[in-house]
């Protein structure tokens, strides 16, 4: 080391204060200080209160009651619980369809024609909406009387079908609606991701005659892997959230068969049905824990990656 | 380039191409255009079942007017706004330093501080909502524009914290290592010489959180009820009760809600999409 056989020309002044010689070591802490405790206020704790909330009868207002575990076993036989369950589940799986169809369209938008930047834009254009106005469009698009869809269908001869007033339908028809938006913001990201893609690996793969489809999966997707990496944890937190979209279109109906467990927590804790915080809470901690094991899993991918540098 | 670039190809497929892209355009906005076609139609179309055909007369200003002037949609965008701005200066300021502070100093638990942050940004709202809500209720903050603003606040910290600290660890370190054998001390070095370099991302983040604030419903609905706070999202819901299959005025009210983030979006455009796709790219 070369610093070392350098004279410290500032110890001999002896006069260093405590602040200066620990500077380094005192200063992140006081430029982390206000985020975190931000932070722990909001967000971390609520999470460890929502677990010891979830062992109480509470209305949120009276004396808490400590009840064990008796929220959870109500839930276990609760049908209501089963169906967002089994609505979560549906959102999951069918919602991460927008990352194909998020790639589909940045593959058509990859060119350069004239105009073709604003094109992009439009197209991502359903992403920067409210989901609210998102919902409130879709509702008319499934309308019975006069929505497009069933006009649409008239042209084929198909009958009208109430998308939303149909226990059937229904969770379809919102996730159709909430993959709109998020399409766009999967293929804002190939979009990125196709740019920074390898030209020469490209042109050694023509040479190679690699061309369509075999181009594409052998050469293209596995280097836009950092892209498709972001579009799933996107995917899966937005499929995991969803509420916005089912309080306006159709408020969990018809007979609850459109809740999910986010919004179902909503309704008992919240809404006419009584304000039922401990079960409410019981609720959240299940959707917690599913979601937890993708935040592990993401945590651990992030990890590995720092390791990796 | 993949796909094979569309001057390379053959001429009918350029064609094809050419003329595809308007149509796949149209089919993909048809939800707005057909809201937005809706909001210029008069009352009279809806009840004579006129609901897709060419609108029997232009009357655009008369239902932005109504929008405007007589109902609470003012008082529900300033709501809005009072909400968002905040929240954005708020988080940058945060974010910046606790960005700093996890990306420049290398300490023992500084990779847990950031994964906490990471993974409280993961976290699915809703298991914060009943404490969130009885602690605002307990600061007296329920049903206030403040106590709206500092839950968001919080809760996007930790998005804007892993933003900002990759930002920074891709600056060059030699900076800062310059300035401190300058001696410089260590909030000078963050004030003049890290925060002007990062510039691009607050600017990316600000025009995010501005989107994401506006458009959030969840927590206004939580924390919030009535005019007096209530922001432009959950506010519509209560303007579209007033005005019940008052399609054109509904019509009219989406699309005064939604265009701040849509505006925001087109002028800032750039810094938008690179915070989002931030990371798509190695």
């Amino acid at each position: 080391m070369t610093q070392a056989t350098l004279p410290d020309t500032h110890a001999d002044r002896g006069k260093r204060s405590f602040w200066r010689r620990n500077q380094i070591a005192i200063s992140p802490w006081l430029f982390l200080a206000p985020g975190v405790i931000f932070f722990l206020i909001y967000v971390i704790f609520p999470v460890f209160q929502s677990f010891q909330i979830s062992t109480l009868r509470w209305d949120g207002l009276g004396d808490p009651e400590y009840i064990g575990l008796e929220n959870y076993r109500e839930l276990w036989d609760d049908p209501a619980f089963y169906v967002s369950l089994k609505n979560n589940v549906l959102w999951l799986l069918l919602y991460l369809l927008a990352i194909p169809a998020g790639l589909f369209i940045a593959l058509f938008l990859n060119q350069t024609v004239t105009g073709i930047r604003l094109y992009k834009s439009l197209f991502f254009f359903p992403f920067v909406i409210s989901q609210v106005v998102v919902g409130l469009v879709f509702t008319w698009f499934y309308d019975p009387t006069f929505g497009l869809l069933n006009v649409m269908l008239g042209w084929f001869g198909l009958g009208p079908i109430n998308v939303l007033g149909d226990p059937t339908y229904v969770t379809y028809g919102i996730i159709a609606a909430g993959l709109w938006p998020q399409t766009a913001y999967c293929m804002i990201l190939y979009l990125t991701g196709l740019n920074g893609v390898n030209p020469e690996q490209i042109e050694a793969g023509r040479l190679d005659n690699a061309r369509g489809w075999r181009m594409l999966w052998h050469i293209i997707i596995p280097q836009l892997k950092p892209a498709t990496f972001i579009a799933f944890v996107v995917t899966i937190i937005g499929a995991l959230r969803s509420f916005d979209l089912i309080s306006v279109m159709t408020n969990g109906g018809p007979f609850g068969e459109s809740r999910v467990l986010s919004f179902y927590m909503f309704e008992v804790a919240l809404s006419e049905y009584g304000f039922r915080m401990g079960y409410g809470a019981a609720i959240a901690v299940v959707l917690f824990l599913i979601m937890l094991i993708f935040i592990a899993y993401f945590l651990w991918s992030m990890y590995r990656e720092t390791r990796g540098r | 380039m993949f796909p094979t670039p569309i001057a390379k190809t053959s001429r009918s497929w350029q064609l094809t191409y050419q003329s595809l892209l308007p149509v796949a355009l149209i089919l993909w906005l048809l939800p707005l255009i057909s809201i937005a076609v809706f909001s210029i139609k008069p009352d009279a179309d809806f009840t004579s079942g006129n609901y897709w055909g060419w609108p029997s007369s232009f009357e655009g200003i008369t239902n932005y007017s109504k929008v405007f002037f007589e109902s609470d949609m003012p008082r529900y965008l300033l709501n809005s706004v009072f909400i968002t701005v905040p929240t954005v200066l708020g988080c940058i300021a945060l974010s910046a330093m606790t960005g700093f502070a996890l990306g420049i100093y290398r300490f023992r638990s500084n990779l847990w501080i950031f994964f906490m942050f990471v993974a409280g940004n993961f976290v699915p709202f809703q298991i914060l909502m009943v404490p969130v809500r009885d602690l605002t209720l307990n600061l007296g903050l329920y049903n206030t524009k403040t106590g709206l603003v500092l839950f968001h606040i919080a809760f996007q910290t930790g998005f804007c914290t892993l933003f900002m600290r990759n930002f920074i660890r891709a600056l060059p370190f030699e900076l800062i290592e310059a300035a401190r054998v300058e001696g410089v001390s260590e909030w000078r070095i963050f004030w003049f010489v890290v925060l002007p370099l990062m510039k691009p991302a607050l600017a990316a983040l600000a025009v995010l959180i501005f989107t994401f604030i506006w458009n959030d419903y969840f927590w206004a609905v939580v924390l919030t009820q009535g005019v007096e706070s209530q922001p432009v999202t959950a506010g519509i819901t209560s303007f579209n009760a007033q005005y019940r299959a008052a399609y054109h005025l509904m019509s009219a009210g989406s699309i005064v809600a939604a265009l701040p983030p849509v505006a925001m979006f087109f002028l800032m455009q750039k810094h938008f999409i690179a915070g989002l796709t931030l990371g798509a790219v190695k």
